[in-house]
């Protein structure tokens, strides 16, 4: 089968998120521009500079069965939430089994399990570790469970790559089905990290926003004013499938998984490369790979975490590959910054901007940033022409990676 | 600690694998096979175990708990 000939389509969505607990109340929420961080309660919180953070709306214990929760990390229950609403929304009743594959990662995995059971080991000795210690806090947990859960023997795996983990399990997931190794893929990210331990880490490295006494303001994007990013947890996963295997079963196709484009900025181990060559590398390519032109893409859902360093430069990327015409936005204004989980959520919205025809607004941005020169969605949402159009999603990691996902509307 | 009746620690014993695997404490009766009848893997086993010896102050050294198949072979080896 060559490859060219197989198209990949988006058949189910699913997502918990600091915004809902589910795809519906996640995205109504961001239509509505409305903030998910708020401050946090926890014991610890005296012990980080950062007072706040972009808690899951929905408690995953509080949806979970309580034997089930009790063996999962918050990582891995996030991620089975969502892709049991991805699951059921694609309508998928049956399917071989060794043409079904998963596609799920974690930029940390399970760190909150891996730090607890350190202290049960210290205080009360190993006898008293959980028996499933281990499959928690490995990052490919979710994967595993997920895999479990619908059945796949095709293959089940866990990408890596800091907070471009999600979109690099979406293009990993495209490149399976085109390969022919499957026909059905769940893919995505998932994270779980608000946790002091982290929290303190990435204040080491300055990179939060230390905006303690305004937290709904503290996720802008592209603000002169911004200061960092603002740490959120959940889980974004789609089902995507070959639009033969699809359209045989009738099933709603949201959008298509047009194609994906990776690179590497070979420069340093966290900050971005300031010319912003690798980014553009994996806009190029993406767009290569999906065979679209530039002027093809009508929106992209960025990566601009809101720290100081990365969002302009990505802004001028875009400019350079695509152009000026895209409707640019960042989610993460609202959602804050899901890290591994990240690109799975975007890629939802991205999907659901498509299909809905609307491009939610970018909050908090009061005063636009020098050097930002493509038209940044800002207070209103604003729609999205009718036609056959594509979007982009970026996403970039820690360790320099760039993953830019493609998508076209049905 | 007193000794416990057969009751109390089958009451017992349904609390914990109710906890830690969602089976009614209801279902588990001494006939009834972990394994077999409730469906509980080896994983949960050990956790059952350390349960147990948190409840009933019993240690279930790892080369006993093999040979504990039923709910009754857990009874009669707390009891004993």
């Amino acid at each position: 089968m060559s490859t060219d000939q197989v198209r990949v389509v988006v058949t189910g969505l699913g997502a918990t998120t600091p915004l809902g607990g589910d795809v519906a109340s996640t995205w109504s929420a961001l239509l509505a521009g409305r903030s998910g961080v708020r401050d946090l309660t926890t014991d610890w919180v005296d012990s980080v500079p950062v007072k706040f953070a972009a808690v899951a709306a929905v408690d995953p214990t509080e949806v979970l069965p309580r034997p089930e929760a009790r063996r999962l990390d918050r990582a891995e229950q996030f991620a089975l939430v969502a892709a049991r609403e991805a699951w059921k929304d694609s309508g998928i009743e049956k399917v071989d089994p060794e043409r079904l594959g998963v596609v799920v990662g974690s930029g940390i995995g399970g760190i909150t399990t891996i730090l607890a059971a350190y202290d049960t080991f210290k205080e009360r000795g190993w006898q008293r570790l959980s028996p499933y210690t281990v499959p928690m806090l490995m990052p490919n947990g979710a994967a595993g469970w997920i895999g479990i859960e619908v059945g796949a023997r095709a293959g089940v795996h866990a990408t890596v790559s800091a907070c471009a983990t999600g979109a690099e399990s979406i293009g990993y997931a495209i490149e399976m089905i085109r390969s022919g190794r499957a026909d059905v893929v769940v893919a995505g990210g998932t994270e779980a990290a608000i946790h002091p331990l982290n929290i303190g880490s990435f204040a080491a490295m300055r990179a939060m926003s230390l905006r303690n006494d305004e937290p709904e303001r503290a996720s802008r994007p592209w603000d002169k004013n911004r200061d960092g990013f603002v740490l959120g947890e959940g889980s974004g996963i789609v089902v995507l499938e070959s639009e033969e295997h699809a359209r045989a079963r009738g099933a709603h196709v949201y959008a298509v998984a047009a194609g994906v484009g990776y690179s590497a900025d070979a420069h340093h181990i966290a900050q971005p490369e300031p010319t912003g060559a690798g980014v553009m590398l994996a806009m190029r390519r993406a767009l290569q790979d999906a065979r679209l032109a530039p002027e093809d893409i009508r929106h992209v859902n960025a990566h601009a975490t809101s720290t100081p360093a990365g969002d302009v430069v990505e802004t001028m990327a875009i400019k350079e590959v695509v152009g000026g015409h895209p409707l640019v936005t960042s989610t993460k204004s609202m959602t804050g910054h899901l890290l591994g989980g990240a690109g799975g959520i975007e890629s939802v919205f991205t999907v659901l901007a498509l299909q809905e025809r609307v491009v939610p607004a970018t909050i908090n941005v009061d005063d636009l940033d020098d050097g930002v020169e493509v038209d940044i969605v800002r207070r209103d949402p604003r729609e999205l022409p009718g036609g056959r159009i594509s979007a982009i999603n970026n996403s970039f990691g820690f360790g320099g990676h760039d993953v830019a996902v493609a998508f076209t509307s049905v | 600690m007193a000794q416990m009746t057969e009751q109390e620690i089958l009451a017992g014993i349904g609390k914990i694998v109710n906890e830690i695997t969602g089976v009614p404490a209801s279902e588990v009766t001494p006939e009834k096979n972990f394994v077999d009848d409730l469906d509980i893997d080896s994983l949960s086993m050990v956790e059952i175990a350390v349960a147990a010896q948190d409840e009933f102050g019993v240690e279930i050294p790892d080369d006993q708990l093999k040979h504990l198949k039923t709910v009754k072979d857990v009874i009669n080896f707390i009891q004993s």
